[in-house]
């Protein structure tokens, strides 16, 4: 088992007056894996990735993430986190979006410039860097904003549902380029609700109202219930199959 | 706080601003168009333009700079952008200040445009000349950035950013003294005035129109309108949070 760079202990969020969104959550994740939380809307994914991000505040539990607490100023330049909204500027070109969010890791101007270029070839973007984000299609909109969560190399990524609504040709470059940081040595905490997506991480963690049901790699996962698949799996610890 | 982010913030929101010539068109235009208008009104009482204009020129920057950021902020909050940069080293006032040095850039060149038609196109004398003009211009500018970040907080739509202008900027409006003197006013509204930053950015204007030279109460009365800005500012800084 790799090196553990998050641990959360029983951690609870309560959500509003009294939604209890996440229900004492213990959960060790490992260094350099593409770690897929998985699970119906509404589970919890969202609520948890804002907890590990710093966005969450929570009464009770602890998240720590390579010996600092979560939301601690020093992460601040260790985590790229990709939200579910666009989070990027409609009203900017896709350069221009990158060069603004760039100069947050105090990279000079020559420097910047020379990254912004890199990360639009990874995300095959290059072509349009001058167009206007608003003028994107749903798809190219959603990999400007994987783009912003690339600069500065941070060693810990959290992508909230990335490839959601992307076309298959795509969303299979996208894993590639997942699987590809993941070999450099990042830590990609990717959420889903599509549970083919699933058998693509290293490791996985089954959410389901508030709660962790299963955390272990896909194939232990489909081994240990007696499935073909992670979404029978899924079915099977939920209990609606036999 | 970094000088460097400010920078990059303010850039970014001109660059926005840029990708948009009609709100820009807008913003340099409007006042201008309507004070020309307000002359032909008072065509039968030209020294009662004479008296409001340069009033009105106080007043103005503050208005749309309000609408503008609010609208500007509230659409950082909901469309993820101030999520994802709440998790970046950068600090909650590198944001607020870009903002603040932005749309006073904007309010300077609208501040020039307006000055420039009322004073040279129009024919409007103020005692005091063209510079403490467009500087008290800018200071209401600047509060009313300031307002506009602090009130987007309290919006959750567009429909109600819009009518924080009516419900917070116009009851200042009616009892700043453009339309009767503060005196003639009843006591009570006499007491809002004195306590609303927008009495005071109308009074900073009456006294370059009267005074030749700089007076004591301009002074006081632009340092009032830069303090509430900053109060807004800070206040505004507080609604901004790292966690929820």
């Amino acid at each position: 088992m790799a090196e553990t760079v998050i641990q959360i202990s029983n951690l609870s969020v309560i959500l509003g007056e009294n939604f209890p969104a996440l229900v004492d959550v213990n959960l060790d994740l490992p260094r350099g894996k593409v770690i897929g939380f998985i699970g119906p809307s509404g589970a919890g994914k969202t609520t948890l990735i804002r907890a590990i991000v710093g966005r969450q505040s929570f009464k009770s539990g602890k998240i720590i993430i390579d010996g600092i607490a979560a939301g601690s100023p020093k992460l601040r330049s260790q985590i790229s986190y990709m939200t579910q909204e666009l989070s990027v500027y409609p009203d900017l070109t896709v350069t221009e979006n990158l060069g603004y969010f760039s100069t947050m890791f105090g990279l000079s101007k020559a420097d910047s410039k020379k990254i912004v270029q890199t990360i639009l070839s990874t995300v095959e973007m290059a072509d349009f860097k001058n167009q206007l984000v608003s003028k994107l299609s749903g798809g190219q909109k959603q990999r400007v904003s994987l783009a912003v969560a690339l600069i500065g190399s941070p060693p810990l990524m959290v992508l909230d549902e990335p490839t959601v609504g992307l076309d298959p040709v795509l969303r299979e470059q996208l894993w590639e380029l997942f699987r590809q940081l993941a070999l450099k040595g990042t830590t990609l905490i990717i959420s889903s609700h599509v549970m083919d997506e699933a058998e693509r991480c290293d490791d996985l963690v089954l959410i389901r109202e508030g709660k962790i049901l299963a955390h272990d790699t896909p194939k232990n996962l489909i081994a240990s219930t007696g499935t073909k698949t992670v979404e029978q799996s899924f079915l099977k610890l939920v209990g609606k199959t036999k | 706080m970094s000088i460097i982010k400010i920078l990059s913030t303010a850039k970014r929101v001109l660059s926005q601003l840029s990708h948009d010539p009609r709100t820009v068109a807008l913003i340099l235009l409007v006042p201008s168009i309507l004070l020309t208008i307000l002359k032909y009104v008072f065509q039968g009482e030209s020294r009662v333009f004479d008296n409001i204009a340069p009033m009105i020129l106080g007043i103005f920057p503050l208005i749309m700079m309000f609408i503008i950021t609010s609208i500007a902020t509230l659409r950082e909050r909901t469309i993820g952008t101030l999520d994802r940069l709440m998790t970046y080293p950068m600090s909650k006032l590198d944001f607020i200040f870009g903002y603040a040095l932005a749309f006073a850039g904007v309010a300077f060149a609208q501040a020039v445009l307006a000055s420039f038609v009322v004073l040279g196109l129009l024919h409007v004398t103020v005692l005091g000349g063209t510079l403490p003009v467009i500087i008290s211009a800018v200071v209401a500018a600047f509060l009313g950035t300031s307002l506009g970040l602090f009130m987007s907080a309290f919006a959750t739509s567009e429909f109600q950013a819009v009518q924080f202008m009516p419900a917070f900027i116009l009851p200042q409006l009616l009892t700043c003294g453009l339309f009767v003197p503060r005196d003639h006013m009843a006591k009570i509204l006499q007491w809002f005035a004195n306590i609303m930053p927008l009495t005071y950015s109308v009074d900073a204007m009456k006294q370059v129109t009267d005074h030749v030279n700089w007076t004591s109460d301009l002074t006081r009365d632009l340092i009032v309108v830069v303090s509430f800005g900053v109060v807004a500012l800070v206040l505004g800084s507080a609604t901004i949070k790292r966690r929820s």
